[in-house]
C-alpha cells in the first residue's frame, strides 16, 4: 500500500471527481470533496516523510519501467509542493461551504466541487509525475477545471475573465506542448531524468534552444510573470471567493515548480545559464513585477483585485530568487512558495468571509468592519503583516532569505529594491486597515461576524503564518535540501 | 528563591502579556481591570528588581527561547544598560497606570480596555528590547513595539489621529525596513553573529567604507531615536492620549530607539571602532544640529504637548550624541541621560495631561494665572524642567555633566558650546510655562465654569512621585553611575 502512495496521491482526487457528480446534493459533495482533499493531504504528508527519510521515490505506472513507461518521481521538491497544494486545498475547502452556497447557483454547486477535485488532481499530477508529456496532460486537466471554476463566479464578468484566461492558458499550454514535442524530436524520450541525461549531448542545437524557449514562455504565461500577467487580476477578482483563495495559494506555485523543474532538472542549471542572459532577465522582470503590480494594487477599489495584483508582485519575488541561480536564491524562492501560499490563503479567506457577509469586497464596503466582523478584520491585518514581512511572521523569513541571497551575489541594488518593494505592500495593506478600523460602518445594514466554519480554517491559516514564522525548522531544512538537490542533479 | 534565572527572565518579558487576558476579561469592570494592570506592573517591577539583585551578585543572566533561523535566536542576556532600561520602564509603567486611572476616567475616554491591553503589550515589547541578547531579538521586539503602539497613537479614531498614526507607522516601519534590516543583514553576513559582544563583532581590518555605511544605516534605521531628519513621527504621535505620550513617547518608544543606538555603538561596533570612523564626526554634527534645531522649533510651539515633543527630539539628540562621542564618559552620560530624561519628561507630560483634564487647556498661551489653581502640578513641572535643563538639585545635572566630560575626552569642544546653548534654550521654552502660570494673573474675561483646582488625585499623585524622583536621582546618581560603569567593563 505504502509503495503505491505516489499514484494514489493523484488517482484519488481524479476518481473522486466523477463519484462526486453521482452524489448530487451540494452538501454531500462538499463533505466528500473535503474528505478526499484531507486524504490527499495525509498521503502527501506520508510521502514527504518517506522522501525525507529514504530519498527520492520512483514509481512505475503499471510496472512499465522508465523510460518506456510513465514514471512518477517524488523528491523533496515536489513532495514539499504536494503537501502545500493538498493542505491548502483542504483548509480552504473546510471554510468554503457557506461561501459557495452564497456565491454559486444552487444547481451548479455540485459541478463546482467536481471541478475543484479535478483541478486538485491536475495540480497534484503535474507535481508528482516524472514524465514531460504527462505534465502537459495534467496541466490541461487542471486548466480546464480552473476555467470552469472561475466562470462560476457570481458576476457575469467572471465569464469574460474565464474566457480571457482560457485563451492565454491555451496559448501557454500549446507552447509547452510544442517545447515538449521538440525535445522528444531531439532525444526520443519524454522521461524527465532521461531527458536530463540526453539533452546535454544535443544542447548546442537550435531545436533544443527553441524547445527551451517555448517551455519557458509557456510556463511564464501560466505563472503570470510580468508582462504575461494580465489574465490573473480579472480571473482572481471575479472567480468565486473560495476559488481565488485556492488558486492563489496553489496554482501559481505549481507553475513556479514547473519553471524550476524544467530549468534545473530537465535542461540543467548550466544550460539555462548559457546563451541568453536569462537570469538577468528574470531578475529584471521580477523587480518590474514587484513595483508595477504593487503600485497598481495601491490604486484598486476592489480589495480582492488589489490582493490579486499583490500576487503578481509576490511572484516577482519568487522569480528574482530563481534568477539568482544560486542555492540560496532557489531556497528563498522555495520558501516564499510555501510562505506565500499561507499568507495569500489567509488574506483571500478573510476576503471570502467579507464577501459572504457584505456581498462585496469593495474598499468602501469594508468601512467599520472591525466593529462588525472583528475576527475577520484582525485575520486580514495579520495576513497583511505577514505579506509586508514583519518579524515573527512567515513573510519575514522569505524576505530575510531573499535579501541574503541577493547580497551574497553582491547585488545590493536589487536587495535595496526588494526592501523598498515591501514598503509598497505596507501602503496597499494599510489603506484597507484604515478603512476597516477608522471609518464608521454604514448605519443602514446589519452585519454579523462570519460563521465559525469559516473563521476556524481562516484562523488556522493565520496561526500557521505566525507559527512558521517562529518555528522555521521544517520549511527551512526541506527547502535547503531541495535547493541543493536541484543544483546537484545533473552532476 | 528557587526560580531559575531563565524562568525569571521569561517571566519578566511575559508578565505584561499575561495581564492582557485579565484586562480583557474585566473589560466592563473598571476597578478590576485597572487592578490587573497595577498588579502586573507591580509584579514586573519586582521581577526587574530581582534580576537587578542577581546581576549585582554577579550571576550570569541569560535565557534562550527559540532558534528562529539557523544561528539566529530569540535570546536574552542581561547587562547593566538593559537592566537599567528595564527597571525604568517597569517602574514607570506602574506610575503611569496610576496616572491613567485619573486621566482616562477624568476625561471619559472611549475604548479604555483596548487602551490598557495594547499598553501592556507595548511594555512587554520594551522589556524584550531591553533584555535582548542579540540584535536580531532586539529588532523583532522593536518592530512589535512599533505595531502595538499604533492603536494607542490612533486611540481617538479621528481623522487627525488617523493621519498621525499614518506618519508614525510610516516613518518607523520604512526606516526599519529600508535601513535597519539591511544593516542587520549585512552585519550578519560580514561577522557571522548578531550577539551583543563587548568590543564589537567586526573583525579587525573590516573595510572602513562598509563600517561607515553600516553606522549610517543604523543611525537612520533606528527611527525611534528620532534623529533629524527622521523625527516627524514623534510630533505626529502626540495625538495619542496623554498617558501614552508620557510613557511611550517620552520613555519607552523613544528610549527603545536611543537604547538601540547605544547598544549598536557599544556592542556591535565597539566604541574604539566608532571613534575611528570618519563618518562619526558627521553624525556628531547631525546630533548637535538635531539638539539645537528641535529646541528652536520647540520655542515656536504653542501647544504644550507639541512643545514637549520637540523638546524630546532635542533631548534624544543628547543621548545619540553621547553614543557617537564614543568615549567611556560619553556612553556613560548617554546611559545616564536615558534615566534622567525619562523621569523628567514623563513628569512634564503628566503635568500637560493634568492641565488638560483639570482646566481643559492645551496651549501655553492659555496658562496665565493657572498656577494658583494647580500649584502642585506646576511645582512638579518646574522641578522636571530643571532636570531637563540640567540644574541642581535634579538628576539631569549629572547626565549633562558626564556628557560634557565625554565631549572633552573626545576633543569635541564645540559640543560643550552646543550643550550650554541648548540649556539656555531649554530654560526659555520650558520655564515659560510655570512662569506664566505663577507670575501672570488670569485673564479677567474668562468665565470660570470649570471646577478649578487640581487633576484627579491618582494623576496628581503620579506626577508628584515622578517629580520627586527627579530630585532623588540627583542624590543617588553616584551608585547608578557605578552600576553603569559595568557597560564598558563587561
Amino acid at each position: 500500500m505504502l509503495s503505491h502512495l505516489p499514484i494514489l496521491q493523484v488517482i484519488l482526487p481524479l476518481l473522486a471527481a466523477p463519484s462526486c457528480l453521482i452524489l448530487g446534493r451540494p452538501a454531500l459533495a462538499w463533505g466528500f470533496s473535503f474528505a478526499t482533499s484531507a486524504a490527499a493531504m495525509l498521503i502527501s504528508m506520508l510521502l514527504l516523510q518517506q522522501v525525507w527519510l529514504e530519498g527520492p521515490i520512483s514509481y512505475f505506472l503499471g510496472g512499465w519501467e522508465a523510460p518506456w513507461g510513465i514514471e512518477y518521481r517524488i523528491d523533496l521538491l515536489n513532495a514539499f509542493l504536494l503537501l502545500i497544494v493538498s493542505s491548502l486545498s483542504t483548509v480552504v475547502l473546510a471554510g468554503t461551504r457557506q461561501s459557495v452556497a452564497a456565491e454559486v447557483e444552487a444547481n451548479r454547486q455540485t459541478l463546482f466541487y467536481v471541478s475543484w477535485l479535478l483541478c486538485l488532481a491536475g495540480l497534484l499530477g503535474i507535481l508528482a509525475t516524472g514524465d514531460a508529456f504527462n505534465v502537459f496532460v495534467f496541466l490541461e486537466v487542471s486548466s480546464l477545471s480552473t476555467y470552469t471554476l472561475i466562470s462560476l463566479g457570481r458576476d457575469r464578468k467572471a465569464l469574460w475573465a474565464s474566457y480571457q484566461y482560457l485563451i492565454v492558458g491555451t496559448i501557454g499550454a500549446t507552447f509547452i506542448l510544442i517545447g515538449i514535442g521538440l525535445m522528444y524530436m531531439m532525444t526520443g524520450t519524454l522521461n524527465m531524468q532521461d531527458l536530463a541525461q540526453r539533452l546535454p549531448v544535443v544542447a548546442d542545437t537550435r531545436t533544443v534552444f527553441a524547445a527551451y524557449a517555448f517551455v519557458i514562455v509557456g510556463v511564464c504565461l501560466k505563472l503570470a510573470l510580468f508582462p504575461l500577467h494580465l489574465w490573473l487580476p480579472n480571473a482572481y477578482a471575479y472567480a468565486p471567493s473560495a476559488v481565488t483563495a485556492f488558486l492563489a495559494a496553489t496554482a501559481t506555485k505549481v507553475a513556479v515548480y514547473l519553471l524550476i523543474r524544467f530549468s534545473f532538472t530537465v535542461f540543467g542549471a548550466d544550460f539555462s545559464a548559457m546563451d541568453i542572459p536569462l537570469h538577468q532577465l528574470f531578475i529584471a522582470l521580477g523587480l518590474i513585477a514587484v513595483f508595477s503590480a504593487s503600485l497598481v494594487a495601491i490604486l484598486q477599489i476592489d480589495i480582492k483585485r488589489a490582493i490579486a495584483y499583490s500576487s503578481v508582485a509576490q511572484i516577482g519575488y519568487m522569480i528574482i530568487g530563481l534568477g539568482l541561480g544560486t542555492a540560496a536564491g532557489l531556497q528563498a524562492t522555495l520558501l516564499h512558495l510555501f510562505n506565500h501560499a499561507l499568507m495569500k490563503g489567509a488574506l483571500f479567506m478573510s476576503l471570502a468571509a467579507v464577501a459572504l457577509r457584505m456581498g462585496s469586497t469593495r474598499l468602501d464596503d469594508l468601512a467599520g468592519l472591525s466593529q462588525r466582523m472583528p475576527l475577520t478584520a484582525m485575520a486580514f491585518v495579520l495576513g497583511g503583516l505577514s505579506l509586508i514581512g514583519v518579524p515573527l511572521t512567515v513573510g519575514f523569513i522569505s524576505k530575510w532569505y531573499l535579501v541574503i541571497a541577493t547580497l551574497e551575489m553582491g547585488m545590493w541594488p536589487v536587495a535595496a529594491l526588494i526592501l523598498v518593494g515591501s514598503l509598497l505592500a505596507v501602503m496597499y495593506i494599510w489603506r484597507v486597515v484604515e478603512v476597516m478600523y477608522f471609518r464608521d460602518p454604514p448605519a443602514s445594514t446589519q452585519v454579523s461576524e462570519a460563521p465559525v466554519s469559516v473563521l476556524l480554517p481562516l484562523w488556522l491559516l493565520v496561526i500557521a503564518n505566525i507559527y512558521f514564522g517562529i518555528d522555521t525548522a521544517l520549511p527551512v531544512s526541506v527547502t535547503a535540501d531541495a535547493a541543493q538537490a536541484l543544483l546537484g542533479w545533473g552532476k | 528563591m528557587t526560580m531559575t534565572t531563565e524562568l525569571l527572565i521569561s517571566l519578566t518579558i511575559l508578565t505584561p502579556v499575561l495581564a492582557v487576558p485579565g484586562i480583557l476579561l474585566f473589560g466592563n469592570k473598571q476597578n478590576l481591570r485597572e487592578a490587573v494592570s497595577l498588579i502586573a506592573a507591580a509584579v514586573l517591577t519586582w521581577l526587574s528588581l530581582n534580576l537587578f539583585q542577581q546581576l549585582q551578585a554577579g550571576t550570569v543572566l541569560a535565557a534562550q527561547w527559540w532558534e528562529l533561523l539557523p544561528g539566529l535566536t530569540i535570546a536574552f542576556h542581561i547587562e547593566p544598560l538593559g537592566m537599567m532600561f528595564a527597571l525604568i520602564a517597569s517602574s514607570l509603567w506602574f506610575v503611569t497606570v496610576v496616572y491613567a486611572i485619573g486621566y482616562m476616567r477624568g476625561h471619559n475616554e472611549q475604548n479604555q480596555t483596548r487602551f490598557y491591553a495594547y499598553f501592556a503589550v507595548a511594555i512587554a515589547a520594551v522589556m524584550g528590547v531591553a533584555l535582548a541578547e542579540n540584535l536580531f531579538t532586539l529588532f523583532v521586539f522593536y518592530e512589535v513595539l512599533s505595531l502595538c503602539t499604533y492603536p494607542l497613537v490612533t486611540h481617538a479614531g479621528t481623522d487627525k489621529a488617523k493621519h498621525g498614526g499614518r506618519v508614525y507607522l510610516g516613518i518607523l516601519l520604512s526606516t526599519s525596513i529600508a535601513f535597519f534590516l539591511p544593516a542587520m543583514i549585512i552585519t550578519w553576513m560580514q561577522s557571522g553573529t548578531l550577539s551583543f559582544t563587548p568590543g564589537g563583532v567586526f573583525a579587525d581590518g573590516t573595510s572602513v567604507v562598509l563600517l561607515s555605511v553600516l553606522l549610517l544605516l543604523f543611525a537612520f534605521g533606528v527611527g525611534k531615536a528620532a534623529l533629524m531628519p527622521f523625527h516627524r513621527w514623534l510630533p505626529s504621535a502626540m495625538v495619542a492620549p496623554t498617558p501614552v505620550s508620557a510613557l511611550l513617547h517620552a520613555v519607552a518608544v523613544v528610549k527603545a530607539g536611543v537604547f538601540t543606538v547605544l547598544k549598536v555603538v557599544v556592542f556591535i561596533f565597539g566604541i574604539d571602532a566608532v571613534q575611528s570612523l570618519p563618518v562619526t564626526q558627521w553624525l556628531i554634527y547631525l546630533a548637535c544640529a538635531s539638539i539645537l534645531l528641535a529646541s528652536l522649533v520647540a520655542m515656536r510651539q504653542d501647544n504644550i504637548k507639541a512643545r514637549l515633543a520637540y523638546s524630546t527630539i532635542s533631548q534624544l539628540g543628547y543621548i545619540t550624541l553621547g553614543a557617537f562621542l564614543a568615549s567611556a564618559n560619553g556612553v556613560l552620560g548617554s546611559a545616564l541621560h536615558i534615566a534622567m530624561h525619562a523621569a523628567g519628561k514623563i513628569t512634564l507630560f503628566f503635568c500637560a495631561g493634568a492641565i488638560y483634564v483639570a482646566a481643559h487647556k492645551t496651549l501655553v498661551s492659555e496658562l496665565d494665572g493657572l498656577g494658583r489653581k494647580m500649584p502642585y502640578t506646576f511645582a512638579a513641572f518646574t522641578i522636571a524642567a530643571l532636570s531637563i535643563i540640567g540644574l541642581p538639585p535634579t538628576g539631569g545635572t549629572w547626565s549633562k555633566w558626564t556628557l560634557m566630560l565625554g565631549a572633552v575626552d573626545s576633543d569635541q569642544l564645540f559640543v560643550l558650546a552646543v550643550l550650554a546653548l541648548s540649556s539656555l534654550l531649554n530654560i526659555v521654552y520650558l520655564l515659560e510655562l510655570p512662569a506664566r502660570a505663577f507670575l501672570r494673573s488670569a485673564p479677567a474675561s474668562e468665565s470660570d465654569h470649570h471646577h478649578g483646582g487640581e487633576a484627579p488625585w491618582p494623576s496628581l499623585l503620579a506626577l508628584c512621585v515622578t517629580a520627586l524622583s527627579c530630585i532623588v536621582l540627583f542624590f543617588t546618581a553616584g551608585p547608578i553611575m557605578q552600576f553603569l560603569q559595568g557597560i564598558s567593563l563587561t
